[in-house]
């Protein structure tokens, strides 16, 4: 019965419409495009990247820390579904649980991206390798292999039992989800541990750091699921429930006010103190020594987050189910910024020893971020595909295979 | 003007130096072996990086691409356990296998040194900083010592010691009236006669100077401290750095995965990444090496100072030591009272970098 389920799984999400096939290969493009620029880093070596000795990280830790948020972020669904018992929100919970599998997979293909010998990761993976328990690393993979594993089997299960008829054993199935609820706040705060942990970069060494990310990732998890959901509303026969949209919305006006919030917090304690430590953020927010590289992103996501804040306040912007994802979006992009090359970059400017130097990303590291990105859609289209199939009941067991491709 | 008396020589009291250049290699098959197929071995490593996208698939091209003796040693090179880990006998194979490699890549016959830390040793590293003149001598001895990337491109170039200079700064007289600071809404924010003297770790270590000493400038080097506890050991996932029994914090280079973590945790800034593949001429190369030291490295790992183990654990004097024309660095074992490094340590007026952050170095500054 798994064979049937496999088969008529794959044969029903590898069908699709003109609209289906083209998205997909524009896709395949963009991934073309990665593996041949990681086929570069591999060879030449990270120099193809604006990576330097002074700043060794950029884009990619930016884009990693963010991604985790997202994949944090869809236990936003999770939690009103089986906590709350939230009618809407439970209908859809396994599409937050495709794009948290989704999300964790474009991380590790960051971590991937980042690594100056991918061709010695298993170092770290016993009993060939050796796992350090005193390594944030080494906690981080730990957690996000865990959420990986957590989120695809209470997914496929849930969807197994759908496409079976048979409901599952919930002795077994409501403890993982509720481990799940849990395990995404680790994955998250122990991703802020590894930049928090680090006293000599005074950037990142802060205790607000974990409910910071935690703040900035419910509002960029659910914003990317608002909108994924009135994509789904609009290309499909599945219809998501608005109050589940609304639920949403609350939650990310919310959280977003929250990082707002901390963001000024951290501004006001680090400025009016002006320490050297307030380097970094000062390089941020004004430049340094004549150095401003940062300066229009961190004011641009300052403006994003603001705007976007100010319009899910308003009930008739955040109602409206036409206008409301430009606000989702504006939100996405503002902590996309914010939390990503607005954090990493400054915890290296300026140097453990006073050096001031800037950090421009290359096209290769442009083009590897972006074909990422790709793939992760890729992967979040077909299982989202395959997901909607089943709770439309087109995959279905022992429905024939003409009638499951509609 | 140099008086300094106690240069670097051997024989000191403390240093047990016999002044004995580590053994080379005595495998007949390193030399005969030495001029083979240097173009082959180069392309042969291009085509093997290019596809090692993983273990496997790398390790499969490289059993592919060649049938030969050299795959299967590239093969037990991929697959040898952590330094640490290895049994003697692993050690030895790998210090033949490299010495042969290295032999071949750089024609000339290179050895590998695996001396381990000898009992009663803790290497300690005292510099003078008031005698620093700035000359970066230093530097230069420890690229050549220490094989270090010397190309053109930025990120070629590796460096492990930093000369900051400071300026003297002053205090500006026409600036002790309020010079630069407006006072809004009544409010002092304070004054700004005081250009900065004597800042700490904002130097810089690009200067060009017709001569040095400069006479508004001092001078402050900086390299790997050698914590006692180092936060780039604590955060390194898979182990491949730590510290040896006799001091310094060592790195296996081919155990590193070039995750980075170490260099953010560093707060001397004193771990460097190989953006590419060492920029290394043959006839620059120092072909005296030490496993955990000065043995040439990868791309894609990092690497900083470990106080020249190849010529320390011989009893003789790291590179820079040697070179200092003044006489301000100052080297030996702590645990020895005799030694000129626990004398400076029991005499002189010391402080450590960052003492702050608990990292306990083993390479103190003081000043007569």
């Amino acid at each position: 019965m798994l064979l049937r389920f496999v088969s008529d799984y794959v044969r029903y999400v590898l069908k699709g419409g003109t609209k289906f096939y083209a998205w997909m290969g524009a896709l395949a493009v963009l991934i073309v495009g990665m593996l041949y620029v990681y086929w570069l880093q591999n060879t030449e070596g990270l120099i193809v990247t604006g990576m330097t000795s002074q700043i060794h990280d950029g884009l990619y830790l930016a884009n990693l820390v963010f991604l985790v948020g997202v994949a944090a972020g869809a236990v936003t669904i999770v939690f009103p579904a089986y906590v709350y018992h939230h009618e809407g929100m439970h209908k859809v919970t396994v599409l937050g649980e495709m794009l948290a599998i989704s999300a964790v997979i474009m991380v590790m293909m960051f971590v991937f991206a980042h690594m100056g010998r991918p061709d010695r990761l298993w170092h770290m993976i016993p009993p060939f390798g050796i796992y350090s328990f005193s390594s944030m690393l080494g906690w981080d993979v730990l957690v996000l292999n865990g959420y990986l594993f957590l989120n695809f089997v209470v997914g496929f299960w849930y969807l197994y039992s759908k496409y079976t008829g048979k409901p599952v054993n919930r002795k077994i199935f409501m403890p993982l989800v509720y481990v799940s609820i849990v395990w995404a706040l680790s994955i998250h705060t122990v991703t802020a541990f590894l930049l928090a942990t680090n006293p000599a970069r005074p950037m990142w060494f802060h205790s607000m750091m974990p409910i910071r990310f935690i703040a900035t990732a419910f509002a960029a998890g659910p914003a990317l699921i608002i909108i994924a959901f009135l994509v789904i509303r609009k290309n499909t026969r599945f219809w998501i429930d608005d109050s589940a949209i609304k639920l949403l919305a609350t939650i990310v006006t919310w959280c977003l006010g929250i990082a707002i919030f901390l963001t000024l917090s951290e501004i006001v304690v680090e400025l009016y103190a002006r320490t050297e430590h307030a380097n970094g953020l000062y390089y941020l927010m004004f430049g340094l020594h004549g150095l401003t590289g940062l300066v229009p992103w961190f004011w641009g996501a300052v403006v994003l987050m603001l705007v976007s804040f100010v319009l899910l306040l308003m009930p008739s912007f955040r109602n409206d189910m036409n206008k409301l994802p430009i606000a989702c979006a504006l939100a996405f992009a503002g902590i996309w910024i914010e939390k990503g090359m607005g954090l990493v970059v400054p915890g290296f400017i300026p140097s453990p020893i006073g050096e001031v130097t800037e950090y421009f990303p290359t096209f290769v590291e442009w083009l590897m971020t972006l074909g990422i990105w790709a793939f992760g859609f890729f992967i979040l289209t077909i299982l989202l595909k395959g997901a909607i199939g089943i709770l439309l009941g087109d995959i279905k067991y022992g429905a024939s295979p003409s009638a499951a491709a509609h | 003007m140099v008086t300094e008396s106690k240069r670097p020589d051997c024989g000191q009291p403390g240093s047990a130096c016999s002044c004995a250049v580590p053994p080379a290699s005595a495998d007949p098959a390193v030399a005969a072996a030495a001029d083979e197929a240097k173009p082959t071995r180069r392309s042969f490593l291009r085509s093997s990086g290019m596809l090692s996208m993983s273990s496997l698939m790398g390790t499969a091209t490289l059993m592919a691409a060649t049938g030969e003796a050299k795959a299967a040693v590239e093969w037990a090179e991929h697959f040898q356990k952590n330094y640490r880990l290895m049994t003697d006998q692993e050690k030895q194979e790998a210090r033949v296998r490299l010495e042969k490699r290295y032999s071949q890549e750089y024609g000339k016959q290179v050895s590998v040194d695996t001396t381990p830390a000898q009992p009663g040793m803790l290497m300690g590293y005292a510099l003078n900083i008031r005698k620093c003149i700035g000359c970066r001598r230093c530097v230069k001895a420890c690229v050549e010592e220490n094989n270090q990337s010397r190309g053109s491109r930025p990120g070629e170039r590796i460096e492990w010691i930093q000369v900051l200079r400071m300026e003297r700064g002053k205090f500006d007289p026409t600036k002790v009236d309020q010079g630069g600071y407006p006072e809004g809404l009544g409010i002092q924010v304070g004054g700004n006669a005081y250009t900065p003297a004597g800042q700490v770790l904002e130097g810089q270590y690009h200067y060009t100077p017709e001569k040095v000493p400069e006479a508004d400038a001092t001078y402050m080097p900086i390299a790997c401290m050698q914590c006692e506890k180092p936060p780039c050991v604590k955060v390194c996932p898979v182990r491949t750095t730590y510290r040896e029994a006799d001091g310094p914090v060592v790195i296996d280079y081919n155990w590193c995965i070039g995750c980075k973590m170490c260099m953010n945790a560093c707060p001397y800034w004193a771990r460097r990444f190989n953006l590419t593949t060492p920029v290394l001429p043959k006839q620059d190369m120092n072909p005296v090496t030490h496993y955990l030291g000065n043995r040439p490295r990868m791309r894609g790992v990092v690497e900083k100072c470990h106080w020249c183990l190849q010529r320390t654990r011989h009893g003789r004097y790291p590179a820079c030591v040697e070179v200092c024309p003044v006489g301000a660095r100052k080297f030996g074992n702590l645990l020895d009272p005799e030694s000129e490094v626990s004398k400076v340590l029991a005499r002189k007026n010391v402080f450590r970098l960052k003492a702050e952050l608990n990292t306990f170095p083993k390479f103190f500054y003081f000043y007569d």
